[in-house]
């Protein structure tokens, strides 16, 4: 099992170095040239070509991003090209807000989802779950944002009880924290959700039909026994996989979700980087992303045992 | 001899395939209303420009912000446009954006994914790749391309394109293996056929069913992202109505004329709901056992 | 042994935890600081703070933050006259080429050190360096030094009328005094730490780019006995704190003020008044009397706006309504027509010249169009979609340009993209432009001196880059007169070249209304959004 983890991590390397190397192409070969926007409103040709020396662009490519690479080992993301902070002290700034969106959503989103999956599998046919499963296609078709101005509405215009925007520490003020974050983690778990119900749906279904669920009928056990202990356990590992790829689509919402209710995240921060091409931070924030994303999925994989003791590593 | 049979056998299933489908219209009237939808919302879209409409960036900046009214179905926007008309011209690039990126990905993808599940050498190589361009978030990439390479329509559909390459590469090469090993590949490759012509004529059918089916998904998927990149200024270029960036536009006036944005943001979630079902309905009348997506 | 290899595993990823987590710890400590009972007046500000540095960019964010922090030597009234601000007071020789100027007691950086005629010195020639104003003022500066510690003493080599109103500037650039170490930064670098004299303290620590920033009183300050008027007069904090907020999302921010979690909301959208302004604790007021002029800038390098022919079809074009309706919407915030490149309601305001602005004349605009051998190239608009002000005049333009026949593309891009792209002097298709939208404050476009989008000084002047000698002329001889009668006449007789020749296209002026809640008092009417004297209950 450890071998097994040791070597999971190990193939994350090739992958993650391969992502950098795409992601520092991606900016590289673009068109637009940092030098000039640092330079500012009036400079002229000749602090251009000083800043882009000072910068190394007029390097070969592969001196630039061997510098580039020897830096991030280090745990250095270079400086923002905007506020000229160092990348990493932007990106910790940012992190608690994201990070708790995240968990919260996959919390509300997960303990309503798998639930209702289960529901709809174990009723299959019938009104409730067309109702399930139809809510669920709503879920994949309704635009975040749109969902987003929706709960603004009715939760923050009409009824009063959510505040519009921002973010409160969770370290400040729990009740503060609970309320600025309810609407944002709703907005952001719509498209999870979905996602989750159908999948707990199908492979419930698929588990349903499966010799020993029958036993375990057979054997007299009460139905929920049956759907909670037998089948959902052993449905548990492709919803896991779902929730872990899933996140990607999280981490395309929060950006969106962000901006909707001025929530100072990573999300934010992407946006904000992209529009200005300011490229270390498009960099880290792109690095730090696929990075948690591809730890979080291995860490999934690894709980499979948990969940089917057929599966050793 | 064999292969004759295959073949044979093959278009049978084709055929009985084609008459699951028409069967399923009428099992599953989800599906119906889908296809339905989905053919009036691109009728309007590409029918809009005959059908006598105010021009959908003609702007008259005096009859701005007017209620939905005789003249103007769904009132106009900030800058006097005629609202109904740009939502029924935004249903062409967004539907555009949908459809191309699915064609294309799809089609990338399946050149990519036969040549990787056939070709042992390059296959590890090609997956390493793939792998790593799965770990970035789809829409993070999307974003960042399109605001390196500038607003419009065509980066747009390659910036939504690339991030779905690799999903279609692991579906096509996961059948590719399959198949490798059955006996009639088997014995094809024996008999000395080209490497192309097997995979033309005995690999290449067998992948289109669960391709059509992940084309839909793509494409449901595309319509809501170009809206997502729309949003955060990285989308089609504002001046082309697509649904997208009439509600990135029109987002500020949403708590007085929730129209500009409830109007595009219905007629695009009806869009890709009908996608989604049309999508759901194929797969389980092609192969009932597909079930998993992402 | 694979038990060792695995406990080295563990140790070395138990380490790496270890030393992460001081840091995330860090993160989500500062966000943390508890405020406790001191006044905050929570800001929505206009845009991002992106550049700190008040000198090294024009943006106004910049400027609005450096008020907040830095001082100056004069400072504007509200009847538009300079006076004292740090110094105590000048003296002029009777050649009119030496200046005296005393610094006032009591003056102190944020750091602790006090201010002396040595920091002003380094202060005014970085500023003499890159502000377009300050550059005039260099030219026929002879020497600049400090005498002793409180006196510094300014040497012309000839007479210029324009020595206080260089110095006491109200816009961008304005000449903040910083600290000797600060100012001897190379005026194209920006400078490194924020330590002003002013009346709040920059806290560094709080500042994250692209959400807040954060400025507390500066308890040592000494205003100045005078009321607040304008940048002059006493700048007393009243508030402990001042936070900006910054919110994109102009439906968000709105309902952030309505919802009480901000106070103060600087720019809102015209079009979100109503709502606003269905809440009765909630003032909407015109702070800056003077206004805003809208700009449509030309590219004077390549064709077809190397022609004035050109640029007069595209004047004939164009209405000055149809802008405004587009970017501001409710005709109480604009004037229905003001044909003065120096604004209306200012010193220098005339209608000389104007006629090509006042309505469309769509065939005059063709036959002009024409005359200038226009091919059918397309020409490039930069379209700034994220700010309404700029991208509904990209649009109006486009439209009328599109009428006379102009083969336009509008290219969609956000406001720091352009404001980069805008500086390049390649042409249109190797990633230069044609024509761009912006907008300038009358306290900039006042007299032909600030107003430095009718410089025509060819590679020197504004993006865009317009040659014209006897535009420079005019200005010179403006800069150089002293007679009010005189400089009247002059302008006159500038207006009418610029119709002739069409430096840009002025879209109207207008009025930027800002929204605050009724528990702030006291906000000054002032061109630029002042904190001092704002007290919140």
């Amino acid at each position: 099992m450890y071998i097994y983890i040791l070597r999971r991590l190990l193939a994350t390397i090739p992958i993650m170095a391969l992502v950098a190397v795409f992601v520092f192409m991606l900016l590289h070969l673009s068109p637009g040239d940092p030098a000039v926007i640092i330079a500012g409103d009036f400079a002229t040709e000749d602090q251009v070509d000083r800043i882009r020396e000072q910068l190394g662009l007029n390097d070969p490519l592969y001196v630039q991003f061997g510098g580039w690479m020897i830096n991030l080992l280090q745990g250095d993301m270079g400086n923002s090209i905007y506020s000229g902070m160092p990348v990493t002290k932007l990106i910790g700034q940012r992190v608690e807000p994201t990070l708790m969106l995240t968990l919260c959503t996959m919390v509300i989103a997960i303990s309503l989802a798998i639930p209702l999956g289960v529901i709809a599998a174990w009723k299959v046919g019938t009104w409730i779950d067309r109702v399930v499963m139809t809510l669920a296609v709503f879920g994949f078709s309704v635009p975040v944002f749109v969902i987003g101005y929706l709960l603004i509405l009715g939760g923050s215009r009409t009824l009063g009880w959510f505040p519009v925007q921002g973010y409160t520490s969770i370290f400040d003020s729990i009740p503060g924290f609970l309320s600025h974050i309810t609407l944002p983690a709703l907005t952001l778990g719509a498209v999870y959700m979905a996602l989750i119900a159908r999948m707990t749906r199908a492979t419930m279904l698929e588990v349903l039909n499966e010799d020993y669920v029958r036993t375990a009928y057979a054997k007299g056990l009460a139905t929920r026994k049956v759907l909670v202990k037998h089948a959902l356990k052993n449905a548990m590992v492709p919803i896991s996989t779902t929730i872990g790829l899933g996140v990607a689509l999280l981490i395309g919402g929060v950006v969106v979700t962000e901006s909707v209710f001025a929530i100072p995240g990573l999300g934010r921060l992407t946006v904000d980087a992209v529009l200005r091409t300011d490229y270390p931070v498009i960099q880290g924030v792109i690095l730090v992303f696929s990075f948690t994303y591809v730890l979080l999925n291995l860490l999934i994989d690894l709980t499979y045992v948990f969940f089917d003791p057929r599966i050793r590593y | 001899m064999s292969l004759q049979v295959q073949e044979l056998s093959f278009g049978a299933r084709l055929r009985h395939r084609i008459g699951v489908v028409a069967d399923s219209f009428q099992r599953n009237p989800t599906m119906l209303f889908g296809v339905v939808v989905l053919l009036l919302m691109a009728g309007s879209a590409f029918l809009a420009p005959w059908m006598g409409l105010p021009e959908p960036m003609q702007q008259s900046p005096r009859d701005r912000l007017q209620s939905p009214s005789s003249d103007a179905f769904f009132g106009t926007d900030m800058y006097g446009r005629d609202l109904f008309s740009r939502v029924l011209h935004g249903g062409q690039v967004s539907l555009l954006v949908g459809l191309s990126v699915a064609a294309l990905a799809t089609s990338i993808g399946l050149f990519i994914g036969l040549i990787s599940g056939f070709i042992r050498s390059v296959d590890a190589v090609i997956m390493r790749l793939m792998d790593a361009l799965m770990s970035i978030p789809s829409i993070l990439l999307a974003i960042a391309l399109v605001a390196l390479w500038g607003s419009s329509v065509q980066n747009v559909i390659l910036a939504l394109t690339i991030p779905e390459v690799p999903r279609v590469v692991r579906l096509v090469r996961s059948v590719v293996l399959m198949l490798r090993d059955q006996l009639y590949v088997q014995a094809a490759i024996a008999c000395g056929t080209s490497t192309p012509r097997i995979l033309i004529r005995h690999i290449l059918p067998n992948t289109i069913p669960p391709l059509i089916v992940q084309a839909t998904y793509i494409c449901a998927q595309a319509v809501i992202f170009e809206a997502y990149l729309s949003f955060v200024g990285a989308g089609t270029p504002p001046e082309i109505p697509s649904w997208g960036n009439i509600m990135a536009e029109g987002r500020m006036f949403f708590f007085q004329t929730a129209g500009i944005i409830l109007y595009p943001g219905a007629f695009l979630a009806l869009t890709v709901f009908a996608i989604n079902t049309f999508g759901d309905g194929l797969r389980d009348a092609l192969d009932p056992r597909m079930q998993r997506r992402v | 042994m694979p038990k060792t290899v695995l406990a080295d595993v563990v140790t070395r990823s138990a380490r790496t935890i270890a030393l992460s987590t001081p840091f995330a710890l860090a993160g989500l400590m500062s966000a943390a600081l508890p405020v406790g009972a001191q006044s905050v007046l929570k800001v929505v500000p206009h845009a991002d703070l992106r550049n700190v540095d008040p000198i090294w960019t024009t943006a106004y964010i910049t400027r609005n933050h450096a008020y907040l922090v830095f001082d100056t030597l004069f400072a504007l009234d509200e009847n538009l006259e300079v006076q004292p601000q740090m110094a105590a007071g000048h003296e002029v020789s009777e050649d009119g080429l030496t200046y005296t100027i005393t610094l006032r007691d009591g003056l102190t950086f944020h750091d602790g050190s006090d201010v002396t005629a040595e920091d002003v010195v380094a202060s005014i020639t970085r500023w003499g360096a890159r502000d377009g104003m300050g550059q005039k003022l260099m030219r026929v500066t002879e020497s600049l030094e400090a005498a002793d510690e409180k006196t510094v003493v300014l040497t012309l080599s000839e007479p210029y009328g324009l020595v206080l109103q260089s110095l006491g500037k109200i816009s961008s650039n304005v000449p903040f005094i910083m600290p000797k170490r600060l100012a001897d930064t190379d005026p194209n670098a920006q400078i490194d730490e924020i330590i002003g004299s002013g009346p709040f303290r920059f806290v560094a620590d709080e500042w994250q780019p692209g959400n807040q920033v954060v400025y507390e009183k500066f308890e040592e300050y000494v205003p100045r006995d005078e009321p607040a008027s304008y940048a002059a007069g006493g700048k007393v904090a009243n508030v402990d704190r001042v936070e900006w907020r910054y919110i994109p999302d102009a439906a968000t921010a709105s309902q952030a003020l309505l919802a009480g979690e901000v106070d103060y909301y600087e720019q809102p959208a015209v079009d979100l008044l109503p709502m606003i302004q269905s809440d009765p604790t909630i003032n909407v007021e015109t702070v800056d009397p003077l206004g805003t002029q809208g700009v449509i800038r030309f590219n004077f390098k390549y064709p077809p706006f190397d022609d004035k022919r050109a640029r007069q079809a595209a004047l004939w074009a164009v209405e000055q309504a149809d802008y405004m309706y587009s970017i501001m919407g409710d005709p109480q915030y604009f004037e229905e027509f003001c044909g003065a490149y120096f604004m209306c309601g200012g010193p220098y305001e005339t209608d000389i010249g104007s006629e090509p602005l006042r309505g469309k004349d769509i065939e005059k605009a063709t036959a002009l169009l024409e005359e200038s051998g226009y091919d059918g190239r397309e020409i490039l608009i930069l379209d700034p979609t994220d700010i309404p002000v700029a991208h509904g005049q990209a649009l109006v333009t486009a439209q009328a340009l599109r009428e006379i026949g102009m083969n336009v593309r509008l290219v969609a891009m956000d406001w720091a993209t352009m404001t980069s792209r805008r500086a390049v002097r390649e042409a249109p298709e190797d990633g230069g432009w044609n024509i761009f939208p912006t907008w300038w404050l009358a306290a900039d476009q006042l007299n032909p001196i600030t107003n430095i989008s009718v410089a025509a000084s060819g590679d020197d002047a504004w993006f865009g880059w317009p040659e014209n000698e006897k535009i420079e002329d005019l200005r010179n001889a403006f800069a150089q007169e002293t007679d009010p009668d005189r400089q009247m006449e002059i302008v006159e007789e500038l207006q009418a070249e610029l119709y002739d020749f069409v430096p840009y296209i002025p879209t109207g002026q207008y009025y930027q209304p800002t929204a605050f809640r009724d528990n702030v008092k006291g906000v000054l009417e002032a061109p630029v959004p002042f904190f001092w004297n704002i007290s919140v209950e």
